[in-house]
């Protein structure tokens, strides 16, 4: 798992150094427009990274509620804990959805520009919220809905900016 | 208190975590082979970098921080103010890789630090 992370980030760093025209928006740039597959898959991987993180995050907050509401978090009681953690289901099925995000992220950074797929991090928070509202039954007030909107649309304000302001040594 | 302090680790440590790796990768050099064993040969020369190493232990950090704040916490609280990675992002961006932050992206991250404000208010 961790090393799949990081393998996201090396890639994802990679991208960066090598991509200068990073910024373009991808709806701009001529190599979608001549290419209507791309478009869907696209979307596909999009809907995918939408779903899986979300359902992710969901899984490993249901596995730990029943892990660790209930016992202390002295360091003695940590090596039971960690094996409750590991028999969990929930969260081994959150860390293969979270799985599935990553190789759609890194799948679809090889043709998406950063700043087109970034965006799509700031819908991911307000479905994670409807999965906890709906599936999980977590109350949320009214003040705190307001503020998933408003992260959200930070999220979406810094998304859009231009990823890559460095020179390239 | 207790959630404060996870969250807090979450967010420092995987944002530092990733300024770190960030930072070994512009050490190990562009990448212009995409092909399996040119991107393995690339993650063995990282791997000599010894911020790559403080950079994962960083995130693994942030990762079982993560499990532990969502054991108390609801998910639906935890992600959203996890969003403050983008403001430490910035910040770590700015301070520790120079890179240049616009207007607008501090913009996004003042929008997002007053979106978690309310999230936090609004559990109570």
């Amino acid at each position: 798992m961790l090393a799949l992370a990081c393998f996201v980030e090396l890639q994802r760093c990679a991208r960066r150094q090598t991509k200068p025209a990073i910024c373009t928006p991808l709806w701009r740039s001529r190599r979608m427009s001549s290419s209507p597959g791309l478009h869907f898959k696209t979307y596909c991987m999009l809907l995918i990274m939408v779903i899986f993180a979300p359902l992710g995050n969901v899984m490993l907050g249901k596995g730990m509620k029943s892990v660790g509401s209930a016992v202390s978090w002295a360091p003695s009681e940590l090596p039971h804990i960690i094996s409750l953690v590991l028999k969990s289901g929930f969260v081994w099925l959150g860390v293969a959805s979270l799985l599935t995000f990553f190789v759609a992220y890194m799948l679809i950074l090889s043709w998406a520009d950063f700043s087109y797929v970034q965006p799509a991090s700031s819908i991911a928070l307000l479905v994670v919220a409807l999965l906890g509202y709906f599936y999980l039954g977590e109350r949320i007030s009214p003040l705190h809905w307001a503020g998933i909107v408003v992260i959200c649309l930070g999220v979406f304000v810094v998304g859009n900016t231009p990823p890559r302001t460095t020179e390239v040594r | 208190m207790r959630e404060a302090l996870l969250l807090f680790f979450v967010v420092v440590s995987g944002t530092g975590g990733e300024i770190c790796v960030t930072r070994a990768m512009k050490r190990v050099g562009e990448v212009t082979d995409f092909r399996p064993l040119a991107v393995a040969r690339v993650i063995l020369r990282a791997l000599k970098v010894p911020w790559m190493w403080i950079g994962v232990g960083m995130m693994a950090l942030a990762f079982f921080s993560l499990l532990a704040v969502l054991s108390i916490e609801n998910v639906s609280f935890v992600v959203p103010v996890t969003a403050l990675n983008y403001a430490a992002g910035a910040l770590g961006g700015k301070f520790f890789l120079g890179e240049r932050v616009t207007p607008r992206r501090w913009a996004g991250v003042l929008i997002v630090c007053v979106g978690v404000t309310l999230v936090w208010l609004g559990k109570r």
